[in-house]
């Protein structure tokens, strides 16, 4: 059970942490230089892994940190390498990109629907996950507890999500 | 509870603050006096030429792309060795079923040669 005596301690290190994860995805989307965009986002993984933290989710911290400020940022890395990303405006080059800036429009589009999604969880919540008792999600031996029994199905479908991920990056990169 | 990750801050301030403070210290102590003869190449260094931001052969991105999806089923199994006494078979099977999907697409990358550096 958490522990709530230190509280308002607590509250401080939140908004601070918030605020600093909110500051780096906004650095990461404004910034023109990718790699600096990329380092932005690193950070803002970090800090999202000391919210994980704040809610009692160490295993969920220890993956976030290992997974994506780790290996996913590699493979950001290796795009921008690849693109060949310059420091300017993309806006103002038209060439073979073109395509990809009109699937890139669809992003706004798809960013609201998932504020939407994210909105409408939100309010459904009536109180804070790590205080509501239910489902306890603190330490490894909960998530496994929880991921093989109640959660089989999601679990047994990210195997096909990473398949489809595995098969779809052969089929990219093997193309001549 | 938190506080056992006191460490771990104290870790981050502290090696932030050498890599910091070392490029401060420096940048604020060391004496600037640019000629054109130091902002030349050392001894056999060479000329720079272009842009560092050249394009990689494509394989390096396959190669990190298979490896952050193995790594993501690996994440899987820490839980599930953790839990697996209460699992009993059923947590067996449920693991089998899991890299049996895996296993498929491994011997679709290997016939498809990704694995082959050339």
């Amino acid at each position: 059970m958490p522990d709530l005596s230190n509280l308002p301690y607590e509250q401080a290190i939140f908004y601070l942490v918030s605020a600093l994860a909110v500051g780096c995805a906004l650095a990461m989307i404004l910034s023109k230089n990718a790699v600096h965009a990329a380092l932005f986002m690193v950070a803002n993984f970090g800090l999202v892994a000391v919210l994980y933290l704040l809610l009692r989710a160490s295993f969920i911290a220890t993956i976030q940190v290992i997974v994506y400020a780790g290996a996913i940022m590699v493979l950001f890395l290796f795009v921008i390498m690849m693109l060949n990303v310059q420091e300017a405006d993309p806006r103002s080059s038209r060439g073979p990109q073109d395509r990809l800036f009109t699937l890139g429009s669809l992003a706004p589009l798809l960013g609201l629907g998932l504020l939407g999604a994210l909105a409408y969880v939100a309010l459904g919540v009536k109180q804070p996950a790590a205080t509501s008792g239910g489902l306890v999600f603190a330490n490894i031996q909960d998530v496994g507890a929880l991921l093989f029994t109640r959660y089989l199905y999601p679990f047994e479908i990210t195997s096909l999500l990473l398949l489809v991920a595995m098969i779809g990056a052969v089929v990219l990169a093997k193309r001549r | 509870m938190l506080s056992d990750y006191l460490p771990i801050l104290i870790m981050l301030v502290a090696a932030s603050a050498i890599g910091i403070g070392g490029a401060v210290i420096s940048w604020v102590a060391g004496p600037k006096q640019p000629s054109a003869n130091k902002a030349m190449a050392y001894e056999s260094g060479m000329i720079p030429v272009g842009t560092a931001r050249i394009r990689f052969p494509v394989k390096f991105y396959l190669v990190a792309m298979l490896f952050i999806i193995f790594d993501v089923e690996i994440v899987f199994f820490y839980p599930w060795a953790v839990v697996y006494k209460q699992l009993h078979l059923f947590g067996f099977v449920e693991m089998l079923v899991f890299i049996g999907v895996f296993a498929v697409g491994y011997i679709y990358i290997w016939k498809k040669g990704a694995l082959d550096w050339k």
